[in-house]
């Protein structure tokens, strides 16, 4: 593996949730989860609505204050002290391309914000010059500058967000379902375009999604969320081809291929029942409830991330 | 057609005929020959697509037209006609004690007959009141102060409730919830009897030097607004709260923050241009109400210190000659109407044509 | 499956909003046969779902059918009336929405908008009705159905909500089950029980299932024949296995090359370039060719004519033409 640019560290992120007239108790959205990046890679971060992956990638970002653990990002600690200056490494790019961007900002204010933020062009030709090259590298027609966010297709608004996140020259982007929002056909020069700019630029990206076949094709290595938990992590091949978590084997023979022979062949199986609510969380293993597997010991004790070779970890005590 | 036979070997010969066609419909489409079909919209901006809209409206088009033209008048009316809001009639120097109560576009007998005698004299559109002054120049003196108080104080509610509002609504959590405690507690007082009280007390309290626009006003009037200023908004305050809070759940401004923002250019870049439109609506609204609540205070008798006319005091004198002179009543009361009608059907225009919530 | 239960010929709908007519169907037709599952797939602003919502006739205010005919079992429902048309929905044809949060009525239980739909269609009353509930309920799979009828929405998860929803379609066994988009809202293996229960169902009850959507991979797992739509027109329709291995419209070939699939993994995708359609401003010619690699001068002018490729597969695209006039200018 690389050198590594981001260390995650036994991140937690609790809410406080109200339950009775002042007592509150905490809702375990990201609990201890720990997983590097390298430099130029990308981590794939999968699993179903609620298991807390987009709040672990703000809580990287510190747009939440993590309740534990520490990020640190090329061997710096982040802290909050030093978040405005470490916002020029680290950038996002939302889900919604249409509630990620201001409805009354032209798209040459839009990605000039960071540049203003951050005070990076010293004047208005430098900076009109910097957001014209960052539209072209995004793909964006420079003629279209002084239009509004609401006059493009949900293709063309992510590129203007990608356009905003690249304006910093950041080393790392938080991907949080960058495509999930988009048309079949637009997804593809989107996730095409991440690539590209990897290739060209050297950015590492956490990858948030929920569509296994779109992380499996970005990701080097993948991680799989489970109720604020990572179950399993593994490099994207060895995760599709030998899931070795029961939830990991569930989900990628619950994903629908685009092929009628292969889909229809394989064996699926169908879980049972829904993701508890994360405010009442199974004791033991997060997962028990619709394990196939389930044993005493899940009841009692969480298991934790162990090594099954080559780097792929695996929190079960069964398997 | 020679060529008949060698259709057949294709199956596709017989659903469509292919000698229509030549070798040139098959070559290549151009670059930009695929453009030209796929071009984008014409740019609009949100606020030329909202004038669009509002344009469209009638009933708004209507209101812009008739509260500019009342605009005009009230502007230079004053300039054309040669009385005073306050002056008694007179002609060459000599008190015009007929001139009481004249009909419309009448003249008193000392007036004709110093027209018979080559003079020129203005007409009296209105006729005139009890005390020989010239009805029209009052009723223009009175929808001018009408106006003035409610434009004053809808700027009054505005300035307060958007601070407060946007105070409480971008900090959240506990300084939220005491600030809305304290509007709520505002909100449970009863305007009207506060108004009342606090007339009553600042006229004994509040001296202006008099000449001054505040004194001819009189203290009753200034209560208001100082009432408006302290009651009133937190209607607006609770509004752009409640704005804030969703426009606060935008993705945009977590990317904001993501950037490295400060909560001030948060607030400036961000939030208030976003709850701008809601607060241009909802301050054409309050235009109209401050307007009623004048009109509705000077005809009991607390609102603006005689002469100095509001549409309301003009109403309320024309109610004791009601039955023999009943346009006294008339003029003033149908203009409340119209321009309360008016400024609230362009502020439902505003909305249609602003509000984002509206919008497919 | 000799009789077509559903004809569609030369559907065209309109909305009349405030820029002007938007033709959001274009002479659009298709048979459906009892017992099949047909997959409408395209992506937004294809017209995959009005087409769906034109035969149930539940346009929003500003959309009309303008031309064609809705034939179901050889009657024109473009004809009926509204009342005729009230008793269509339910009882012969029912519709489940993407979004199972917002489809129920969260003032009422389960129980008893699904007893409103039972007591509706059939004669069923009281405790008749409950039972109906009831046995509803389990088919759905949804367990202590007692206890789940007595409760609210908001109480149950979307995938049980989804599952209420087709409850509710099927109360009075309807010929046409139309899905529009049923699993878009939910997560992957929720999607894969819902699926699992649609298709178990179809076989039970052997209606037909119209499903909507924009995945291909449900479309590859569950139907059986497919329609393909692009700016409101049919690009191509045939069979699964012809749609996925044998591709004849230039639209579906880029569909199917620029996802993520099993094979590709290591390898760029190669997406379609271009925006999606201005349906405003729609193209003379072919609506794909804008974004099409492979346009020709007549793509610009003409609207392609569908034309047989085989007997389970048909395409509208200029390239069949072509090729067909290659071949005969080459035997020439």
């Amino acid at each position: 593996m690389s050198e590594t640019l981001v260390e995650v560290r036994n991140l937690k992120q609790y809410f406080p949730v109200k339950v009775g007239f002042v007592k509150t108790i905490p809702l375990k959205a990201v609990d201890d989860i720990s997983f590097t990046i390298g430099k130029g890679e990308t981590l794939g971060l999968v699993g179903e609505s609620g298991c807390g992956k987009t709040t672990a990638g703000r809580s990287i970002l510190r747009l939440y204050k993590p309740t534990g653990g520490e990020v640190i990002f090329d061997g710096e600690l982040i802290t909050d002290s030093n978040i405005t200056r470490m916002r020029k490494k680290m950038q996002m790019v939302f889900q919604d391309p249409y509630s990620s961007l201001d409805p009354r900002m032209t798209v040459e204010d839009i990605i000039g914000e960071p540049l203003d933020v951050h005070k990076l062009c010293a004047n208005r030709k430098e900076r009109r010059e910097r957001i014209l090259e960052l539209m072209e590298i995004v793909g964006l027609n420079a003629e279209h500058a002084t239009r509004y966010a609401h006059e493009f297709s949900g293709g063309q608004r992510q590129r203007i967000g990608i356009a905003r996140a690249l304006a910093v020259r950041p080393e790392f982007i938080v991907c949080d379902e960058p495509v999930s929002a988009l048309d079949v056909s637009i997804q593809a020069q989107v996730i095409n375009m991440f690539e590209e700019l990897q290739d060209k630029l050297g950015v590492a990206y956490l990858f948030i999604a929920h569509d296994l076949l779109v992380v499996h094709h970005i990701s080097k290595r993948i991680a799989v969320m489970y109720l604020g938990k990572i179950v399993e992590i593994a490099d994207a091949d060895e995760l599709n081809g030998h899931p070795i978590h029961p939830y990991t084997e569930s989900l990628l023979s619950a994903v629908p291929i685009p092929d009628p022979d292969v889909t229809r062949a394989r064996k699926r199986i169908i879980l049972e029942g829904d993701v508890p609510s994360p405010l009442k969380r199974p004791s033991g293993c997060p997962f028990r409830t619709r394990c196939r597997y389930a044993t005493e010991q899940c009841a009692e004790e969480c298991p934790t991330l162990t090594d099954r070779g080559g780097g792929h970890e695996v929190a079960c005590w069964v398997k | 057609m020679d060529k008949e036979p060698s259709f057949k070997k294709n199956p596709l010969s017989l659903q469509i005929d292919l000698s229509k066609f030549s070798q040139e419909s098959f070559a290549p489409a151009t670059e930009e020959e695929k453009r030209q079909q796929d071009v984008m919209g014409e740019s609009t901006t949100f606020f030329k697509d909202g004038m669009r809209k509002l344009f469209r409206n009638p009933l708004a088009v209507m209101s812009i037209i008739f509260i500019c033209l009342i605009l005009l008048v009230i502007i230079f009316a004053p300039m054309v006609v040669p009385y005073k809001y306050e002056e008694i009639l007179s002609v060459e120097g000599r008190r015009d004690k007929g001139a009481k109560n004249l009909a419309p576009f009448t003249y008193s007998e000392l007036e004709q007959k110093y027209i018979e005698n080559g003079g020129t004299r203005f007409p009296h559109i209105f006729g005139t009141d009890e005390m020989c002054r010239d009805y029209f120049i009052r009723v223009v003196y009175g929808t001018r102060v009408s106006f003035f108080i409610g434009l004053f104080a809808a700027i009054i509610v505005l300035i307060i409730g958007m601070l407060y509002g946007s105070i409480s609504g971008y900090l959240g959590g506990k300084v939220d919830l005491i600030m809305m405690r304290i509007v709520d507690i505002i909100y449970s007082l009863p305007d009207m009897l506060m108004i009342i009280l606090l007339s009553v007390v600042l006229q004994e309290t509040l001296q202006f030097p008099s000449g001054t626009f505040l004194a001819r006003l009189g203290t009753s009037m200034v209560s208001l607004f100082i009432v408006f200023g302290l009651l009133y908004w937190v209607g607006m305050a609770r509004l752009i709260r409640g704005q804030i809070l969703s426009i606060k759940e935008n993705e945009y401004i977590l990317a904001a923050r993501s950037i490295g923002a400060k909560p001030g250019r948060i607030i400036r870049k961000h939030i208030l241009p976003n709850c701008l439109s809601v607060i241009i609506i909802s301050t054409a609204l309050q235009i109209p109400s401050a307007i009623f609540t004048e009109s509705f205070l000077s005809f009991v008798g607390i609102g603006v210190k005689a002469p100095m006319p509001s549409l309301g005091s003009l109403a309320n004198a024309a109610r004791e000659g009601l039955q023999s002179y009943p346009y006294k009543l008339v003029f003033p009361a149908v203009m409340i109407c119209l321009i309360v009608l008016s400024l609230n059907l362009l502020g439902d225009g505003l909305r249609d044509a602003f509000d984002p919530k509206l919008k497919r | 499956m000799s009789e077509t239960l559903l004809n569609v010929q030369n559907l065209h709908t309109s909305f009349f909003t405030d820029n002007g007519e938007v033709q959001a169907v274009n002479g659009v037709s298709f048979q459906l046969n009892p017992g099949e599952i047909l997959g409408i797939v395209g992506e937004s602003g294809s017209g995959k779902s009005v087409t769906a919502y034109s035969i149930m006739q539940i346009l929003a205010d500003t959309g009309r059918i303008t031309e064609g005919k809705i034939l179901f079992k050889g009657e024109d429902l473009t004809t009926w009336s509204e009342k005729k048309m009230q008793s269509f929905r339910g009882k012969n044809c029912s519709i489940i929405f993407q979004d199972p949060m917002t489809s129920l009525n969260p003032v009422f239980t389960i129980g008893s908008q699904l007893k409103e739909a039972v007591v509706l269609h059939t004669n069923r009353r009281g405790a008749e009705a409950d039972a109906r509930v009831i046995e509803l309920l389990e088919a759905v799979g949804i367990n202590e159905p007692e206890k789940r009828m007595k409760q609210y929405p908001f109480e149950h998860s979307g995938g049980m909500r989804q599952r209420v929803m087709i409850a509710m379609a099927l109360a009075c066994e309807p010929d046409i089950l139309i899905a529009d988009e049923p699993t878009t809202a939910l997560d992957v293996t929720i999607q894969a029980q819902i699926l699992e229960l649609i298709q178990s169902l179809q076989k039970k009850m052997g209606m037909a299932v119209i499903l909507v959507t924009h995945d291909l991979g449900v479309i590859a797992d569950m139907c059986d024949n497919i329609v393909v739509m692009y700016g409101g027109r049919i690009c191509e329709r045939g069979t699964a296995r012809e749609i996925f291995y044998n591709p004849k419209h230039e639209y579906t070939k880029g569909l199917l090359r620029s996802i993520p699939n099993v094979n590709n993994m290591k390898e760029r995708l190669i997406p379609i370039e271009g925006t999606p359609i201005n349906m405003l401003n729609l193209p003379k010619g072919c609506a794909f060719c804008p974004r099409c690699d492979a346009a020709m001068k007549i793509c610009l002018q003409e609207v392609p004519e569908e034309i047989v490729i085989n007997e389970d597969h048909k395409a509208a695209c200029w390239m069949n033409i072509k090729a067909a006039y290659e071949e005969v200018s080459r035997n020439e």
